[in-house]
């Protein structure tokens, strides 16, 4: 099963390191892996999506926390939350479908962020996973030049944050 | 006050009690050897093998119950340490390796001598550093320790550049040590505490199965032995957990697993209450996990998360210092005036001793044949009234001497029990000698593991440390070989030397005493004269024979139950 896992991590050189090296060592899958730096500029967080069983899930978090330089490690997966993710799609585009491909975009609330020749177009997306995965499928048949994800970042809803 | 980085290593290393370290020199580090050079508080033992130095201090913290360090230099000298790193980790020893690395402005470079110790090393320690401002240096290195000694221990490497150790800052000692991430967990929660006595006070079949955490947590193998005759419950114990228990008291079965005692396996696989304490269910232990103590509820004790419930579902976990954890437990039943069910106990012992009938360890000794390895073992415990300091290397020998040295308190004991390391007894027991200077350390070892760090019988004798070295020498790697004739029809495949080493000439060549027994008449005099020679370091090249298994054998990935016994 897929499980979505919020981590705060020290802000320090080699945590992403460490993190995905755990990954490898043991065996475990990653999806997707993010990391930027929070408001607060000591701390970083990550969002990892992974797979596996709940035994597996429960030593995926064991062993995050047991690395030194990780604060909190949550599974969102089974609260009430939030993801999202970001692509940016470059498609193949020519003067006679230009306009059927804009309308798509506007329909699924896709931002035209390169329109400068007419060849191509390339667009940007916000959504759950599953959303984009929907958008790439409709673009598929002009052509899809190539195509960049994000990866899911998440959040739990609610008023109470996830913090240090 | 200013100083160089070389100046606050030596300061921080004084500040943590620290007055013993094992090393080597080379480019990186030498700014280090300097300030080292220019004190007297520290002393360091030269080794042979960057190897060496790490093992030397896994003996070294093993009976002094201190951290343990070593320091070497950048590249193959850190490179050389990885080995002695994970096994630290894998046996949870607190130890810290100091490696020097490039200049800084260096790194990356594919400088001389230069290797990525903090990406090699990572997956070898608990946690490990690179030092990139001098400032940070001392707080580092308080970190290190407190990493290193606290919750489960474990090497910890501070990767120090050669223009961090010659550039000068101002020193300043941080007091306390407070990480937020890392916050390891001493107390058991109470309400798990309440829990598990109840299970244990109900308990009919109990068996306490206890490793490495009894010896680890200070004054816990005191607790262990109340807790048990409070249940009156069987202690057996893990290779690493050895020395736990008294090896005469009567509630010790001995060692369960892969070359356990049949009570004891028989006593797992046949009891309704587990409990766990400081000991992580490893593979050797278990055999196969569907099969391992099928009807029991499993307490777990452990001071690490991550042990729990990770091959055996654990029942009611407790997270916490095991010596804390066994004294909450003492407390509570003593609260509820708790006894066990003793009618159910007398049948349970009965049971046991049923099993204990077998004399699973036994053996026969003929008068005139080749001499076997298990009564060189037994005169050896007699000899020195099982006081010795023991280590081993890895293989037959290694579970012999499990089995038959009897060990009567913890600290006493050193084996590379997870990582399995060749090579590791002589310089641990080199490190436990320099801890204990007036005890007597006996190394058991084979004729191959033996050459895997014979080069520190040097320093063994620089420093005149007069550990004594019993090599069971059946001529082959034993342990490959005895696999080999039970899982591969007897093919041989390169586990036999044509060519061993004089062993006498070789310690001789070292500058120590040599000893050669052949037959069985000739070693009660030779282990008396080893062990009374207090000056120089001794082999005793003792000729086994050669191809004795060591039973009781459970085959990897059968069940405990499931044991061949000869």
């Amino acid at each position: 099963m897929r499980h979505t896992i919020t981590i705060l991590v020290e802000n320090e050189f080699g945590v992403l390191t460490r993190v995905a090296g755990l990954f490898s060592a043991r065996g475990y899958n990653i999806e997707s892996l993010n990391v930027a730096p929070t408001m607060d500029e000591t701390v970083s967080r990550m969002t990892l999506v992974t797979s596996g069983d709940e035994r597996v899930i429960e030593q995926i978090k064991k062993q995050l926390n047991k690395l030194i330089p990780v604060i909190k490690v949550e599974d969102i997966s089974h609260l009430v939350h939030i993801e999202r993710e970001m692509l940016l799609v470059k498609v193949a585009s020519n003067p006679d479908n230009r306009l059927e491909l804009v309308r798509l975009a506007d329909k699924a609330r896709a931002k035209v962020v390169d329109s400068v020749y007419i060849h191509y177009l390339t667009l940007e997306l916000t959504g759950a996973a599953g959303k984009l995965d929907d958008f790439i499928a409709q673009l598929e048949p002009f052509g899809i030049i190539e195509i960049t994800r994000t990866g899911s970042v998440g959040m739990r809803r609610g008023a109470e944050g996830f913090v240090v | 006050m200013k100083m160089t980085g070389a100046e606050i290593f030596v300061e921080c290393l004084k500040r943590e009690n620290v007055d013993t370290i094992f090393g080597y020199p080379g480019g990186a580090v030498l700014h280090i050897y300097d300030a080292i050079f220019n004190q007297s508080h520290i002393k360091h033992y030269l080794v042979r093998h960057e190897q060496g130095a790490l093992h030397a201090a896994n003996g070294y913290a093993r009976v002094s119950g201190k951290c343990g360090v070593a320091l070497v230099t950048s590249g193959p000298g850190a490179t050389n340490a990885v080995t002695g790193l994970a096994d630290s980790l894998a046996d949870s020893v607190p130890t810290v390796c100091f490696s020097g690395q490039v200049p800084s402005t260096l790194i990356g470079n594919d400088a001389f001598q230069e290797a990525d110790v903090v990406g090699i090393t990572r997956s070898a320690t608990k946690h490990n550093f690179l030092v990139k401002r001098v400032e940070d240096l001392a707080l580092i290195i308080r970190q290190a320790f407190h990493i290193a000694t606290t919750g489960r221990p474990g090497p910890v490497l501070v990767d120090i550049p050669k223009d961090i150790s010659g550039e000068e800052c101002e020193f300043v000692w941080p007091e306390k040590v407070n990480m937020r991430s890392y916050q390891p967990v001493t107390h058991g929660h109470p309400g798990q505490i309440k829990r598990a006595v109840r299970s244990m006070l109900t308990a009919k079949r109990p068996v306490l199965y206890t490793g490495g955490g009894v010896i680890n947590s200070h004054g816990a193998a005191a607790l262990l032995r109340e807790l048990s005759h409070t249940l009156n419950a069987p202690v057996t114990n893990t290779l690493m957990g050895l020395g736990g228990m008294p090896h005469d008291d009567g509630h010790f079965v001995g060692m369960l697993g892969m070359h356990g005692t049949f009570e004891a396996n028989m006593a797992v696989s046949h009891c309704d209450l587990l409990i766990a304490v400081g000991a992580r269910f490893d593979d050797r232990v278990t055999g196969r996990l569907d099969a391992f103590a099928p009807d029991a509820q499993v307490i777990h004790i452990d001071v690490d998360p991550s042990s729990i419930s990770k091959n055996i579902h654990a029942h009611l976990p407790i997270v916490g210092d095991v010596g804390v954890v066994l004294r909450q437990l003492l407390e509570e039943i003593a609260r509820r005036n708790g006894t066990p069910d003793a009618e159910a106990l007398k049948l349970w012992w009965e049971q046991i001793n049923e099993w204990r009938k077998k004399d699973s360890l036994g053996f026969d000794q003929p008068k005139d044949g080749p001499i076997k390895p298990q009564t060189v073992i037994r005169a050896v415990h007699e000899k020195t009234k099982g006081n010795a300091i023991v280590a081993t290397d890895v293989g037959q020998h290694q579970m012999w001497v499990a089995q038959h040295y009897g060990f009567n308190r913890p600290h006493r004991w050193l084996t590379s029990g997870g990582l399995g390391t060749m090579g590791y007894g002589l310089p641990a027991g080199i490190g436990a000698q320099v801890a204990r200077p007036d005890d007597k350390v006996v190394i058991f070892s084979g004729d191959s593991s033996i050459q895997m760090c014979s080069q520190e019988f040097s320093t063994a004798f620089q420093y005149n440390l007069p550990v004594v070295v019993v090599i069971l020498n059946n001529g082959y790697m034993g342990m490959v070989r005895q696999w080999q004739e039970m899982f591969y029809e007897s093919r041989y495949s390169h586990s036999y030397f044509d060519s061993l080493p004089d062993f006498v000439k070789l310690a001789e060549a070292y500058g120590g005493v040599g000893i050669r027994v052949d037959r069985l008449d000739e070693l009660d005099a030779a282990l008396d004269r080893a062990l009374n020679i207090d000056e120089h370091f001794v082999i005793v090249d003792v000729a086994i024979s050669k191809e004795e298994n060591v039973f009781p054998m459970v085959p990897a990935g059968a069940a405990l139950n499931e044991m061949v016994l000869s």
